[in-house]
């Protein structure tokens, strides 16, 4: 593969795409197929066929649109968008092409939903056929790749990186260009890069998304990271409960190599890299990175201490590179565009954008994409669209079990890495559950302190004990039957775990703990003293036990 | 089990029977070197050709990666994607992620409960149906969320779910 031929192939997909007068597109990511999107899709490949509509009308089976709650979605290319479609509605939206659109079905694509976003991840998703490279080519494929074997050294690339300012994805917020920059330093024979796609947050599904509607930019972003640090070997793992990404991933990997990008001497360079995949096998714990390491060596996804880290040692005891899904999927257009770019979105220390699912007690349940120091009101209200059933809004839990939740006080609190932190909580990998006064933030915690308890590998004391000990005490609590003592000695585990845990899960564990004692502490009075829950959850039902 | 100190051939140990699903596993871990790191992925394998992962194929498993059986059972009963139980006839999966949880997950399987007397993680005694809890399906956006028979479905309501059981039954 040359960059003269990297056109060529543009070239020939975009004639090929120009000779449709007309075209559909019909989501065919997790989220609309679970409610049939391929019986739709299916549909409108057959009545274009009865019609003889070969020629002018394109369909294109494309990644998630982002409204979720909406689907299936399709939208045509004359700019419409379309929600609820079932098979039977192809034939009037066929009809409707070049027309007035279908009225019954139409999404108004200039709500606050659509227009507030501003989508560099998903600027593909639900536009590029994801199964077909040609598409992601004329998209402006692998053309950062092809820019930086020909025209930048590594050092550039980690400069470029670097200022860009794009810092991990995963939760955490580590610089990217810095921990490349220490992979790069090390000196081995061998180094690895990794892809951390086993997004385990219960209620998270950006990874999922991204690698369902556009796997080849995770792809991209890996070997250009593979250039810099000088690796020549890469692992992606992915849920195992994500067969549809996984299908995609693989089919990504063989049309890759194929065209030779993947592969040895790639475009004709010293540069070789391979990517293999491994697939999780549903253990929460195994999002840390030293987890994740061993899960990939076939051993139980058991952390063990840093230093030394991982970009010293890591998988099979050579210096790797672990990013996230979501990180990689930035670095294509960091490229592209320029370090400078990139810096301009954001706030000073977060810089550009940053997918999350909301998800919960919110209108728009979805996928959206949004730049750095918007706040959470925005986010909750405007894109959200806010609380259906005209209920009040109570809090937005933000980073999974290691989060918090927070409440009305931080609504118009700007979201970046540092005042997440500030408020209790984090950024986590994008995960954001509304929840409005139906839910009890003493179960939530419960909620989550069950996940930690079953999650948690068993291999430091303080986690795997103290979760079920924090676990048995909240239990009580949302049981009516807990004393003050109680409530004395579950604050005092949190210190504990957090101070004493080997890794994140663990240290992490407490936080929707404390956060929502901060800020709900009457609800825990309430539990405590009055025997009674304020949202008239506790001590109804009875409690599912893992 | 191999006694200690005697001669072991490594490069042969056969399959438990002659089942054909055996050739999908050895081609698994030819592919990845009959190396110790290829553990996970030859169970992975086993497990979508057999449904689940016996004894017998443990032990055929550990010796052909040459790792010992403890640690292949380690692994094994580490990772909750892995079952040593052979599932139901039919499979229902509640989604217990936060977003399905706060939408009435645990509504969900009180039904359940009632309806067929078993908890997560058991087979009814007519062997009919497995239930099962997932951690988060990241179908959030149609929370809560239930898979029945690989099959997600979106917004279940416990009739739903009834109506769904009853087809089971009535099968």
């Amino acid at each position: 593969m040359t960059p003269e031929e990297l056109i060529g192939i543009a070239e020939s997909e975009h004639e090929s795409q120009s000779q449709f007068t007309q075209g559909v597109n019909v989501c065919v990511a997790a989220g609309c197929l679970s409610c049939q999107g391929q019986a739709v899709k299916d549909a409108f490949d057959q009545d274009i066929k009865r019609r003889g509509w070969e020629e002018q009308c394109q369909t294109k089976g494309v990644g998630c649109m982002g409204l979720c709650a909406e689907g299936p979605l399709v939208s045509t290319h004359d700019g419409r968008m379309y929600k609820h479609v079932t098979a039977a509605d192809a034939p009037e939206i066929l009809d409707s092409l070049g027309g007035a659109a279908v009225s019954r079905l139409t999404c108004a694509t200039d709500i606050p939903f659509f227009s507030r976003q501003k989508k560099i991840v998903l600027e593909n998703s639900g536009v590029i056929d994801a199964e077909r490279i040609e598409d992601y080519i004329a998209a402006l494929g692998y053309g950062s790749l092809i820019k930086v074997l020909t025209e930048m050294s590594a050092q550039e690339v980690i400069q470029e990186v670097t200022k860009s300012g794009l810092r991990g994805r995963g939760g955490a917020g580590y610089p990217t260009g810095l921990k490349w920059s220490t992979v790069s330093k090390a000196t081995a024979k061998q180094k690895f890069v990794i892809c951390n796609a086993d997004e385990g947050d219960p209620g998270a599904f950006m990874d999922r998304s991204v690698l369902e509607s556009d796997p080849h930019r995770v792809i991209e972003g890996m070997l250009i990271a593979a250039y810099a640090i000088g690796a020549s070997d890469g692992y992606i793992y992915v849920r195992a409960e994500y067969p549809l990404a996984i299908k995609r991933l693989r089919t990504a990997i063989r049309q890759a190599e194929r065209l030779g990008l993947l592969g040895n001497s790639i475009c004709g360079t010293r540069f070789s890299f391979r990517i293999e995949l491994r697939l999780g096998a549903g253990a929460f714990v195994c999002g840390e990175e030293t987890a994740l390491i061993a899960s990939v060596e076939g051993k139980r996804g058991t952390p063990r201490p840093r230093p030394p880290y991982p970009a010293q040692q890591g998988l099979f005891g050579e210096p790797t590179l672990i990013n996230n899904v979501e990180t990689y999927a930035n670095v294509p257009v960091i490229i592209r565009n320029g370090g400078d770019w990139y810096a301009q979105i954001g706030t000073e220390k977060s810089k550009g954008t940053k997918v999350f699912a909301l998800a919960g007690r919110i209108r728009n349940t979805g996928l959206v994409e949004v730049p750095m120091g918007i706040t959470l009101r925005e986010i909750v209200f405007e894109i959200g669209g806010g609380i259906p059933d005209s209920r009040n809004f109570k809090a937005v839990q933000t980073g999974g079990p290691s989060g918090g939740c927070l409440p009305s006080e931080y609504l118009d609190m700007p979201v970046d890495y540092e005042s997440l932190a500030r408020a209790g909580s984090i950024m986590g990998s994008g995960g954001m559950i509304v929840m409005d006064e139906t839910s009890c933030m003493v179960d939530v915690a419960r909620y989550f302190m069950d996940f930690c308890m079953t999650e948690s590998c068993g291999k430091c004391v303080p986690c795997r004990v103290g979760t079920y000990q924090m676990h048995r005490l909240l239990h009580a609590i949302t049981q009516l039957t807990a004393t003050q003592a109680d409530l004395d000695l579950l604050t005092e585990l949190c210190d504990l775990l957090k101070n004493t845990s080997l890794c994140g899960l663990g240290q992490s564990a407490p936080n929707p703990v404390i956060s929502t004692m901060r800020s709900f502490a009457n609800e825990y009075k309430a539990h405590v003293q009055d025997r009674a829950c304020p949202a008239g959850v506790c001590g109804n039902h009875a409690r599912v036990q893992p | 089990m191999i006694a200690a100190g005697a001669a072991i051939d490594f490069a042969k140990p056969v399959p438990p029977n002659q089942d054909k699903r055996w050739r999908l596993v050895e081609a698994t871990i030819r592919r990845l070197g009959q190396q110790s790191r290829g553990l996970i992925e030859t169970l992975h394998t086993v497990q979508e050709a057999f449904g689940y992962l016996d004894e017998d194929a443990l032990k055929y498993v550990a010796a052909s990666l040459r790792v010992p059986l403890s640690r292949a059972y380690g692994v094994a009963t580490f990772y909750h994607f892995f079952t040593l139980k052979p599932a139901g006839e039919h499979t229902c999966v509640v989604c217990m992620g936060t977003a399905c949880y706060i939408k009435g997950a645990p509504q969900l399987l009180e039904t359940l409960e009632r309806e067929l007397g078993v908890t997560p993680g058991q087979t009814t005694q007519d062997g009919k149906v497995s239930v099962l809890t997932a951690r988060c399906l990241g179908s959030c956006g149609l929370a809560p969320a239930v898979v029945y028979d690989h099959e997600v479905s979106g917004k279940v309501t416990a009739a739903g779910m009834r109506e769904q059981l009853g087809k089971w039954k009535s099968q």
